[in-house]
């Protein structure tokens, strides 16, 4: 009898462990939720980048999306990711400078969001400062010039919410708030912004058509001789219009901000930021890192005759001895005209990305 | 019983040196006649090329195909049918292994600098290169496909200028009238071509350098004259086809080595 109790109690352990074990196993599984990616990308470029550990779920995006537009990551309850990306920006600000909680205007333009799950080599930011989307959610909280937080804080605000512990419980499957569970949820939302059915796309996918001008503008941004936009930005067979890389590209002879150079430390790549995606050019003035040309006519002068010799600039930039390629103003005219069909209104509108 | 063990593994190594096919890893270098081109001569060394510019390099980026062993006992042919782009500054892809196994023996070794046409045209593309730094694909209006090289820097010209250039291989693309536009193609000539590395006896875990001597590309049979020839080179035919030729002189067979196990 003694011997059958200890086998009983033994057995009873061995369930116990293999309950407890099965309880850890079971863990709290979200509703999986697919990226609505275009055609074209889904033929042409690399799936989307998404990180094992943070899948894209509905719950996810949806407490994601709550987040983004919530000023309750800044100190003083004052500014939300979504007040200097804006939905009706592309995700940008129209101001030069976003201005943060003490009223300080930061010193790079708030680059637009789109698409950003296919920054195959995830370096984020006009400096590539950040090796991931998440990575890059968790500076702008603590930023002093920007939400002013601290992380600590942040988790507890969120820990006494009404509404977000269960929230989180339905995107992790815990109520305990913390910041790598906010950057997940943030970084799930905006790995939705995608941005892939502008007039060019339709044109592409043989259900639109371009005008003369505009197709003319396209033989400009293709040719060397002219545009030669395409080492930098893409063409239509490398749909994001971006390569996500890192160019000087012949702003000014003496460089004050070393972007990239600045978080490499390396002097060959002083004053080299991050390619930006043509996307959306209709809604992301101004342009440039320091957003100093407020009109796309601006821009497309810049690279015609105001290119400025540097130690780092890019060797794709041309004639910049007599300041870039001097297109003829039909020339200009016409790329302005292609550049604007990449734009896409419904990106601005679609109800799954607004507030 | 570890006697028995023992055993059992050298049999197995014996059994993989007569029957199991092997794996070739290719080692890309890069050099200026014959000194190294190393990261931090990115930007800052300068090169005299045959024509006598100085340059400083700023990328070496090329594209690899059809890595393929040719029997010398059979002439049995083992084509990886695969490709690789060599990011020469960022030291990716440097190292590559051909999906392909071969059996132990001597070959001769070769691939393709670049796509032929076959692989150039290929339906749909290559996702992988289309999303590439720098975008590797080639617009329509030059005939499409893909890049095969990308050299960039700069040189001082005949002014004492320093300036620009891009010395991009592509195929050679003939137009009616220049600048390319619609319907201005007139001839597309597949400028790709084989490297013969020579005879390699293949044996487990060996690595085969491939090294490429950036400076024959400005040097034979065309001396390359940066003045007249240093950017807008993808549309000048002329310059696709004297590429073509002096790339015959760049990529030799360097060292091989082999693992010990």
């Amino acid at each position: 009898m003694r011997k059958a109790c200890c086998i009983f109690f033994v057995t009873l352990f061995l369930l116990s462990c293999s309950s407890e074990n099965k309880n850890d196993e079971d863990e709290y599984t979200a509703t999986p939720l697919a990226l609505n990616i275009p055609a074209l990308f889904e033929t042409s470029i690399l799936p989307p980048v998404i990180p094992a550990d943070n899948p894209q779920t509905v719950e996810g995006v949806a407490l994601g999306k709550k987040l983004f537009f919530d000023s309750i990551l800044s100190r003083d309850n004052t500014l939300a990711c979504g007040d200097c990306h804006r939905p009706e920006n592309a995700f940008s600000d129209p101001r030069q400078f976003s201005v943060g909680i003490i009223g300080e205007e930061g010193f790079r333009n708030s680059m637009p969001l789109q698409n950003l799950a296919f920054n195959f080599r995830e370096k984020f930011n006009w400096d590539g400062s950040a090796n991931s989307l998440e990575d890059q959610m968790f500076e702008p909280v603590t930023n002093p010039i920007e939400m002013n937080n601290t992380w600590p804080n942040v988790e507890s605000t969120l820990q006494q919410n009404n509404e977000y512990p269960q929230l989180f419980e339905n995107a992790f499957g815990t109520t305990v708030i913390d910041s790598t569970l906010v950057t997940k949820a943030i970084s799930q939302f905006v790995r939705t912004l995608i941005s892939g059915n502008s007039k060019f796309d339709k044109f592409v996918n043989d259900s639109g058509t371009l005008t003369p001008q505009e197709e003319n503008g396209l033989n400009v941004f293709l040719d060397e001789s002219r545009g030669d936009c395409f080492h930098c930005h893409g063409l239509p067979s490398s749909p994001l219009w971006t390569d996500n890389a890192f160019h000087n590209n012949g702003l000014d002879a003496t460089i004050t901000d070393r972007g990239l150079g600045n978080v490499t430390g390396d002097p060959r790549e002083f004053g080299l930021f991050k390619s930006p995606s043509l996307r959306n050019l209709a809604y992301t003035a101004p342009y440039m890192h320091d957003g100093r040309f407020t009109t796309l006519e601006e821009v497309i002068n810049h690279y015609s005759e105001g290119l400025v010799f540097s130690e780092t600039i890019d060797p794709l930039m041309k004639a910049v001895n007599q300041g870039g390629v001097q297109l003829t103003e039909s020339d200009k005219a016409d790329l302005k005209a292609f550049l604007l069909t990449l734009s896409e209104p419904e990106f601005t509108t679609n109800p799954d990305f607004q507030k | 019983m570890a006697f028995l063990a023992i055993a059992a593994c050298n049999s197995d190594d014996d059994n993989n040196t007569l029957q199991e096919n092997v794996n070739v890893v290719f080692n890309f270098t890069q050099n200026w006649n014959g000194d190294e081109i190393k990261n931090s001569d990115y930007q800052t060394t300068a090169y005299v090329n045959a024509n006598g510019e100085s340059i400083t390099l700023s990328k070496i980026n090329y594209l690899v195909s059809d890595i393929t062993f040719t029997s010398t006992e059979d002439g049995t042919v083992y084509n990886s049918e695969d490709y690789n782009l060599v990011l020469a500054r960022e030291g990716e892809n440097v190292t590559f292994l051909p999906n392909i196994k071969i059996p132990q023996g001597n070959y001769t070794v070769s691939f393709t600098f670049g796509f032929d046409d076959e692989d150039n045209d290929k339906e749909n593309g290559y996702p992988d290169l289309n999303s590439q730094d720098g975008f590797w694909n080639v617009p329509a209006p030059l005939g499409g496909g893909y890049h095969f090289q990308r050299i960039e820097g700069t040189y001082v010209n005949n002014n004492s200028e320093t300036t620009n250039f891009q010395f991009h291989t592509v195929r050679a693309n003939k137009h009616t009238t220049l600048p390319p536009g619609s319907g201005t193609l007139e001839e597309l000539r597949d400028t790709s071509f084989k490297v013969n590395l020579g005879e390699v006896t293949i044996r487990n875990n060996m690595t085969v350098e491939v090294k490429a001597n950036i400076a024959e590309w400005f040097k034979n049979p065309v001396t390359w004259n940066l003045n007249t020839r240093y950017q807008v080179l993808m549309p000048n035919f002329q310059a696709q086809l004297d590429m073509n030729a002096n790339g015959a002189s760049v990529f030799s067979l360097g060292e091989i080595t082999q693992q010990e196990l």
